[in-house]
C-alpha cells in the first residue's frame, strides 16, 4: 500500500536556510544540505527546497546548494520558487534535483507545464499553487500571493493535469503561517476532481494537523516546515502519531 | 568500471550520486567502446518508452547492449530502464524494447491516482538475493504511469496498487530491473544496490 508522505520545506535565501531553526547539537543550521540530510536521517519522505532568493547573483548559488544537496540524499529532493524557463528546469535537474516546483511561471505561460514534461517527463513538473477563499469560491493567486489572477483553484488543477503535472503542490494562503491547521475543504475540492498526488501546505501547527489532513482528505502528502524548523517535534514523532491514528506511513529500516 | 548509459533522457545525476555513495566505479556514456569495456552496465531513463528506444537507435546502441548481456555481464535497468528491458511497450505507440526479458510494458489500469507515486512495500514472489539484506515489506520509492507484464518467473518481488500487483524487482540470469528507484530509496535501496554490486565480481 502506497503510503502517506511527509515533506519538510526549507526556504532558501542566498545559499542559506532562513526560517529560524534549532536543532539541537547541530551548529551548521544555515547549511540547506546538512538541514536536509538530517530530516533524512529522520525519515524525511522527500525535501523540497524553496529558493526565495531575489537577486540573480542570489541564484547562482542555488545550483551548487542542489548539488551538496543531491549528493548526500538518498531521497527526492524537490526545487521551486523563481522557475521561468526549460533552461531553469534544466539546470536544477541536472544539479542533481528529481523534481522542479513551478508557480507564476505557469500561470504566466501554461504552455511550460506541457514543453518541460515533454522534455523531461511528468514526473518531475510540480506545479505549486497558492489559494485563497473569495466567497464561495478559491481563486489562485502568483507573485507570491500578490496578484489575484483571477482563475477559479479547481478548473486550475484540471488544467495543470491536463498540461502534464505530475503532482500539485496546493497552499492555503488564508492558512499559511497561522498554525491553525490545513484548509481540509480547500484540499478536498482539488483532490476530488484530479487523479495526480496532490501535496498538502499551508497552516501546518500541531501533529494533530497532519492527522487530520489525511483522516479527512484525500492529500498524498503533507508539506511541513516550522513545526520540525523549530525543533518542536521530529518527522519520526509525526509518523509515530499517524500511525497510532491507523495511517500508513514509511517507517524506520 | 560499469557503465551508465547516457541517451539523453533526464538527468543521471541522482544514479552517479549513489555510486559514488556506495564506492562503485563508474563511467556516463554513450560509446561502444566503453561499454565493451565495462563490467556492468545500468539503464537509467525517465521519460517514455518510444523516446528511450529511438534514442538508443539512433545512438546505435542496441547491438552492443545485446552483446554485452549476452556475455552475461550483470545489466540493471532503473525505472523506464527497467521497461524497455521488455519485448514490447504501448507507450505513446507500439514500440520494440530491447527483449531482454520476455513481456511487454503497458499503461496501469486502476482507479487510483497515476503516477504511482511515492513509498510502497516490496513483496517477494520467490526466493532471492535481496532477502539477505532487506525484509519483505520494506518501503521503496516508485514514479511510474506503465507498468510490465512479464513471464511470471521472472518476477523477484512486487508492490501493490489498487487491484495491480507491480512487478517491482524482475530479473533473469544477469538481467535485472526495478520498476522503483533504488537510487532515491533511502538505505533500503541501497542495500539494493549494493547486492548489485556483488552480482559484479
Amino acid at each position: 500500500m502506497l503510503k502517506k508522505r511527509i515533506i519538510p520545506c526549507l526556504d532558501i535565501k542566498n545559499g542559506k536556510v532562513v526560517k529560524g531553526i534549532c536543532f539541537e547539537n547541530l551548529k551548521e543550521v544555515g547549511n540547506p544540505a546538512t538541514l536536509a540530510k538530517r530530516y533524512e536521517m529522520q525519515n524525511a519522505d522527500e525535501i523540497v527546497f524553496l529558493d526565495i532568493s531575489a537577486t540573480e547573483e542570489e541564484r547562482e548559488i542555488l545550483k551548487e546548494i542542489i548539488e551538496e544537496a543531491a549528493s548526500t540524499l538518498s531521497i527526492p529532493l524537490t526545487v521551486g520558487g523563481g522557475i521561468r524557463s526549460l533552461e531553469d528546469f534544466r539546470m536544477i535537474l541536472r544539479a542533481g534535483a528529481d523534481k522542479v516546483s513551478i508557480n507564476s511561471a505557469a500561470i504566466q505561460n501554461s504552455e511550460l507545464i506541457q514543453e518541460a514534461a515533454k522534455e523531461f517527463g511528468t514526473q518531475c513538473v510540480v506545479v505549486a499553487i497558492d489559494a485563497k477563499r473569495m466567497g464561495n469560491d478559491f481563486k489562485v493567486f502568483c507573485s507570491g500571493g500578490k496578484i489575484n489572477t483571477g482563475k477559479n483553484l479547481v478548473e486550475w488543477a484540471i488544467e495543470c493535469e491536463r498540461l502534464g503535472a505530475g503532482e500539485i503542490l496546493l497552499t492555503s494562503m488564508d492558512r499559511d503561517g497561522t498554525k491553525n491547521g490545513y484548509d481540509i475543504e480547500m484540499l478536498e475540492a482539488v483532490c476530488q476532481n484530479v487523479r495526480i498526488p496532490v501535496i498538502a501546505s499551508g497552516g501546518c501547527g500541531s501533529m494533530e494537523n497532519i492527522v487530520e489532513v489525511f483522516q479527512k482528505t484525500k492529500c498524498d502528502a503533507a508539506l511541513v516546515a516550522s513545526l520540525f524548523h523549530y525543533g518542536e517535534v521530529t518527522v519520526n514523532q509525526v509518523k509515530e502519531e499517524l500511525e497510532k491514528n491507523k495511517i500508513k506511513v514509511r517507517r524506520a529500516v | 568500471m560499469i557503465a551508465i548509459i547516457d541517451y539523453q533522457l533526464g538527468n543521471v545525476k541522482s544514479i552517479q550520486n549513489a555510486m559514488e555513495r556506495l564506492e562503485i566505479p563508474y563511467i556516463v556514456t554513450n560509446q561502444k567502446e566503453e561499454i565493451q569495456k565495462a563490467n556492468g552496465i545500468i539503464l537509467p531513463g525517465v521519460g517514455t518508452f518510444a523516446a528511450a528506444m529511438k534514442n538508443l537507435k539512433n545512438l546505435d546502441l542496441i547491438s552492443i547492449l545485446k552483446e554485452r548481456k549476452d556475455e552475461g555481464i550483470p545489466i540493471l535497468g532503473i525505472c523506464l530502464g527497467m521497461q524497455i528491458l521488455f519485448e514490447t511497450g504501448y507507450e505513446v505507440a507500439k514500440v520494440d524494447g530491447l527483449g531482454f526479458l520476455q513481456g511487454k510494458v503497458e499503461k496501469i489500469e486502476t482507479e487510483e491516482k497515476l503516477p504511482h507515486m511515492g513509498w510502497n512495500e516490496l513483496y517477494f514472489s520467490k526466493e532471492n538475493v535481496f532477502q539477505k539484506t532487506i525484509k519483505e515489506g520494506s518501503d521503496v520509492y516508485f514514479v511510474h504511469s506503465y507498468m510490465a507484464k512479464p513471464f511470471e518467473d521472472d518476477v523477484i518481488a512486487y508492490a501493490i496498487y489498487g487491484e495491480n500487483r507491480i512487478p517491482a524487482i524482475v530479473g533473469r540470469r544477469n538481467v535485472l530491473g526495478c520498476q522503483f528507484h533504488p537510487e532515491k530509496s533511502g538505505k533500503i535501496g541501497e542495500k539494493i544496490l549494493r547486492t548489485w554490486k556483488e552480482m559484479l565480481k
